[in-house]
């Protein structure tokens, strides 16, 4: 069958400040067709489908739609070409009904006077001719009256055109009060794709796969023909999964283009028909699902290994220093986000945590911190001052934390939001782990001296102690903050994506300062991103993947494709996946624990 | 760039046509100099009362009169210039009273039901226990009941926002409702005579000091404004509320409680403002009405945004603002303007002080060179980035030009934008 291209994008480059989000991206998408858009995190696939979409304006390139090219500047213009995004965030009117929120906002056809003017005198001179040239010999039978032409006088034309303005207001007014005919166009939408869901329910009363359905509605009614789902299952059950897979199947029956912007290659494999592979913003390939297999898909989303030469010393006087089972945790819609989580932290060693973006990493660390509440499970510290008495951490705020005399340092993923205020100096910045010392008044002197330290010690380039973090580059305010929590001299160190947005000198920087704090016994846990450094970093990576853990590897025998697919796979593929790939458990405590720890709800 | 179809791209017409057709380009500013600021505001103040000037001659007064009204209304006598004082002391009070809340980003605008609450409590000692008792004890009962008024108005909405996270901006415009209500009914019991009008009360009256009134008040707020400089900069709680104001993440982690933080600092806030009301009834009118507060608990909101939650700063503001409310009484006196003229002056003042915080956060730029040349070449049009010198007589012909162009921000001639400002305040 020929395919018919709906959707061109040629050389689409986009950059935010100094960061190149997409280069150079060309892109095909036909009629009638699935396209999954691959790649890791910051990757730039969102970014590549707000520009369709109407968000973002590209830099350079060209879209064309149906061959014809166009400029898309605002969501108007996307409806305009009948581009219908779904976002991550859904936006809907929580106290309105499913059905109102899809009527939302549309406008009623504008009623133009004059044309409609000219149409009712064109109307009645033809009723007028009509009637001249009617002939009775011609339409005989008792009902030929109800047939006759009716005569329009001068008198009755002027008057209706008088009239005409009440006839636009008639118009808009029946258009927003009978909403419910639009209501039932709705309906039949819903019917025909096979959604299946009451359109009356209010969205607040709408778990997150009914709110979704109500978002990819809302685009179909609007017409359009090519919708874009940024990662619509991650809020899914795997049973929402498999109906939200069979109503995209229907569409793609209705001739509808489809992109997909997901992180799981199981679902990859198993909706899209044609695979797109993006990799630091750069578009690697595009394949028929048909001819490829996860492995491959796997190599094309993290690349070549790259050697990064970061000094790792063998670990020593390795003990348990935090140990955290059956850990459990759900956000505030209810959706799981830690599930069954167990490992441990060991002194002396640095405890990779790899995973997408989102798959729980900052609910774990935020949990073990006091920040985050646990629902099930156990958090527990062994104080190396007390020979290694357990102290229980769970359900603990962070004061009480630090009251058990548990040296816990915590450098969060957000650093200005956070782990810092940024519009207060550096030694203020100090001060908030140090403040509460002393009576009543303020202790600035020690916090000034620490600052110092930090910016002599760490090479933080700052015109002086006194200048707002925030006016400092991401890479400065990084050694601050990391700096700030290695003075405590901490037993346990977490740090959250510590290199994001760092040039090469400080996140070797910021490498070394972890290194260091391992020679010196304390368990680093360190959430990352890039596989490359988590490889050449850390002794020993834990995978995690919607909120579970589905690995423990070692990190002097990993290879990236294993951790490449550890990462994107569900927990049901976690057993065969483990059989499948050799060397991947040095533990032994993690697997079956967790592979069993029971299926989503 | 390539092109697919070989035809114009529409991509680059519109991207062309983006450049061009964008108006006044205006990017933040990081880096002003104090200095420089307070330049601005003073050249604002300037603008406004020229401004005032004019409309007092279009009344029928005299442009030099205003300002030698002015002056007289504020320095003529030595009990003006305490009455001065005084009003400063009192809208300085009520600003420092709801900075610490609004650092904390608590929008309290109840400050006028608080002041009005321990105006209240203050009157109730001073109507029920006025010559039971030794007139300094009496005082200090007044102070301590009106610190409690104040403090109760204030944390009913911090309780309801640290419990239920309700809207402390609702919440507390309603109370100042509540608290005129209350007033109103106290002195339907308390006059019997059914005008509604206390007379002043004779007991619990502060004490004159160099035979002059409002003396002790000044006094009393000076001192206020040093211990909340000093409670703002080098306390704990200081500290523990601008985190909490700054981000309430980073609050949660290094453990800072937040309801705690918030209910202590409106305690602290209410307490303040029903010492506003201790000083309006016991040390100023010696009486009480729905409008003893006047609006006052509304003009200290500008008063602490514009002094940026510095109380030094808020010391001129509330300075400026009292004096110029005062002069402006005096001018409409002298020449039998309408009663709303004072209003009139101060909204202007603040109006143009206001609006030059826009310049100090704001750099503004136009493209006049790029239009000069398009009239030249019979408008074809290109954008060039201009000069500073050419700028500047390019500013002149703003006013008649039809079309403005952008231009490329560039770092050069930020101090020249300042210099603009002063024409567009007075627009």
């Amino acid at each position: 069958m020929e395919k018919t291209v709906a959707i061109e994008l040629r050389g689409i480059t986009k950059t935010f400040g100094d960061v190149v989000a997409n280069k150079n991206v060309d892109l095909d998408v036909y009629r009638g067709e699935i396209l999954s858009i691959l790649g890791e995190n910051g990757s730039g696939k969102t970014t590549l489908m707000n520009m369709i979409a109407g968000i973002y304006f590209p830099d350079e390139g060209h879209i064309y739609i149906n061959g014809e090219e166009v400029v898309i500047k605002s969501p108007k213009d996307a409806f305009a070409h009948r581009i219908g995004m779904i976002h991550q965030h859904f936006k809907l009117v929580d106290t309105f009904s499913a059905a109102d929120n899809i009527i939302l906002g549309e406008k009623c056809p504008k009623f133009d006077l004059k044309a409609e003017r000219a149409k009712l005198v064109e109307a009645h001179k033809a009723e007028n001719e009509a009637y001249e040239n009617y002939d009775e010999a011609e339409h005989p039978g008792p009902l030929a009256y109800m047939k006759k032409p009716k005569f329009h006088s001068e008198k009755e034309t002027k008057r209706r055109l008088a009239l005409m303005p009440l006839t636009g207001i008639w118009k808009k007014i029946k258009f927003n009060w009978l909403a419910k005919k639009r209501a039932d166009v709705v309906q039949d939408i819903a019917n025909r794709f096979g959604f299946k869901i009451d359109l009356k329910k209010k969205i607040y009363d709408m778990s997150v796969s009914e709110k979704q359905t109500v978002e990819i509605i809302k685009v179909l009614y609007r017409g359009a023909d090519i919708l874009i789902l940024d990662e619509p299952t991650a809020v899914l059950t795997p049973q929402e999964i498999e109906k939200l897979f069979d109503v995209l199947r229907n569409m793609k029956a209705a001739g509808k283009s489809i992109i997909i912007i997901t992180h799981k290659l199981n679902e990859v494999m198993e909706i899209s028909d044609r695979v797109a592979v993006l990799r630091k913003g750069e578009h690697i390939a595009t394949v028929n699902t048909a001819d490829t297999n996860e492995q491959q898909l796997t190599e094309m989303m993290v690349g070549k290994k790259v050697s990064l030469n970061i000094d790792r010393t063998e670990p020593h006087d390795v003990k348990n220093r935090l140990v955290v089972s059956g850990l459990s945790a759900v956000d505030p819609d209810g959706v799981k986000v830690l599930d069954n989580v167990s490992f441990e932290a060991r002194s002396g060693e640095i405890l990779g945590i790899a995973g997408i973006a989102g798959s729980g990493q900052r609910q774990l660390l935020e949990a073990i911190a006091g920040l985050y509440k646990v629902k099930e499970g156990s958090i527990t510290y062994f104080d190396p001052s007390k020979d290694d008495a357990p102290v229980d951490l769970r359900s603990k705020t962070p004061v009480q934390i630090r009251d058990l005399g548990v040296r816990l340092s915590f450098v969060p993923e957000d650093r200005l939001g956070m782990g810092l205020v940024g519009n207060m100096d550096l030694i203020d910045n100090m001060m908030l782990r140090s403040y509460r010392k002393g009576f009543m008044f303020l202790d600035r002197k020690s916090p000034k001296k620490l600052a110092e330290t930090i910016v002599e010690e760490l090479e933080v380039v700052t015109p002086s102690t006194h200048t707002a973090v925030r006016k400092l580059s991401g890479g400065n305010v990084q050694k601050v903050l990391v700096g700030r929590e290695i003075a405590a001299s901490p037993s346990v160190l977490m740090a959250a994506y510590p290199v994001r947005g760092l040039d090469i000198n400080s996140s070797y920087t910021i490498y070394n300062l972890l290194n260091d704090q391992k020679e010196k016994g304390v368990a680093v846990i360190f959430v990352g991103e890039d596989l490359d450094v988590l490889i050449e970093l850390c002794d020993r990576i834990l995978v995690i993947c919607a909120g579970r853990v589905t690995g423990v590897v070692d990190g002097r025998r990993a290879i990236k494709e294993q951790i490449g697919l550890l990462m994107t796979k569900t927990s049901h593929d976690v057993d065969e996946n483990q059989i499948s790939i050799d060397d991947l458990h040095t533990e032994s405590e993690n697997d079956t624990a967790n592979s069993e720890g029971g299926d989503a709800q | 760039m390539r092109s697919v179809t070989g035809k114009p791209s529409k991509f680059d017409a519109f991207v062309d046509k983006l450049k061009k057709e964008s108006p006044i380009h205006i990017s933040k500013r990081v880096d002003m100099p104090a200095w420089k600021q307070w330049l601005i505001r003073l050249a604002a103040i300037v603008v406004a009362l020229f401004i005032c000037a004019i409309i007092t001659v279009s009344e029928g007064g005299d442009f030099g009169g205003f300002f030698v009204q002015l002056g007289n209304a504020n320095f003529m006598q030595l009990r003006n210039f305490i009455v001065l004082l005084q009003e400063t002391a009192i809208l300085l009070l009520i600003a420092l009273a709801i900075t610490p809340a609004f650092k904390m980003k608590f929008w309290n605008i109840g400050a006028e039901g608080q002041v009005l609450m321990g105006g209240l409590m203050c009157a109730t000692c001073m109507f029920y226990l006025g010559g039971k008792m030794s007139n300094s004890a009496l005082i200090v009962v007044m102070l301590i009941a009106s610190i409690a008024g104040g403090a109760i108005w204030a944390v009913i909405p911090a309780l309801f926002k640290a419990k239920w996270n309700t809207n402390e901006t609702l919440f507390t415009l309603m109370l100042n409702y509540i608290a005129m209500g209350l007033i109103s009914f106290v002195l339907t019991i308390w006059v019997r005579s059914g005008s509604g009008v206390l007379g002043v009360l004779r007991y619990g009256q502060f004490p004159r000091i160099g035979n002059q009134p409002y003396v002790l008040n000044i006094i009393i707020v000076a001192i206020i404004t040093v211990l909340i400089w000093i409670y703002l900069r080098f306390s704990k709680h200081g500290y523990e509320l601008s985190v909490v104001g700054e981000s309430i993440n980073t609050a949660k982690y290094i453990g800072i409680s937040v309801p705690k933080v918030i209910i202590r600092t409106m305690l602290l806030s209410g307490a303040l403002c029903g010492i506003a009301g201790w000083l309006l009834v016991g040390g100023t009118s010696y009486s009480i009405t729905t409008n003893t507060a006047g609006g006052r608990g509304f003009t200290a909101i500008l008063i602490s945004w514009l002094g940026h939650f510095e109380p030094i700063s808020m010391v001129v503001f509330s300075l400026i603002a009292a004096f110029l409310s005062k002069g402006a009484s005096q001018v409409a006196l002298t020449y039998h303007l309408s009663g709303s003229f004072p209003e009139i002056i101060t909204s202007i003042f603040f109006f143009a002080i206001i609006a030059c915080e826009f310049f100090n956060n704001y750099k503004v730029k136009f493209n006049f060179a790029h239009f000069k040349k398009s009239k030249e070449q019979g408008g074809e049009a290109t954008t060039a980035v201009i000069s500073d010198s050419e700028r500047e007589d390019g500013e002149k012909g703003i006013e008649d030009t039809a079309e403005e162009h952008i231009e490329q921000p560039t770092s050069e001639g930020a101090a020249l934008e300042g210099k603009d400002l002063e024409g567009e305040v007075t627009e």
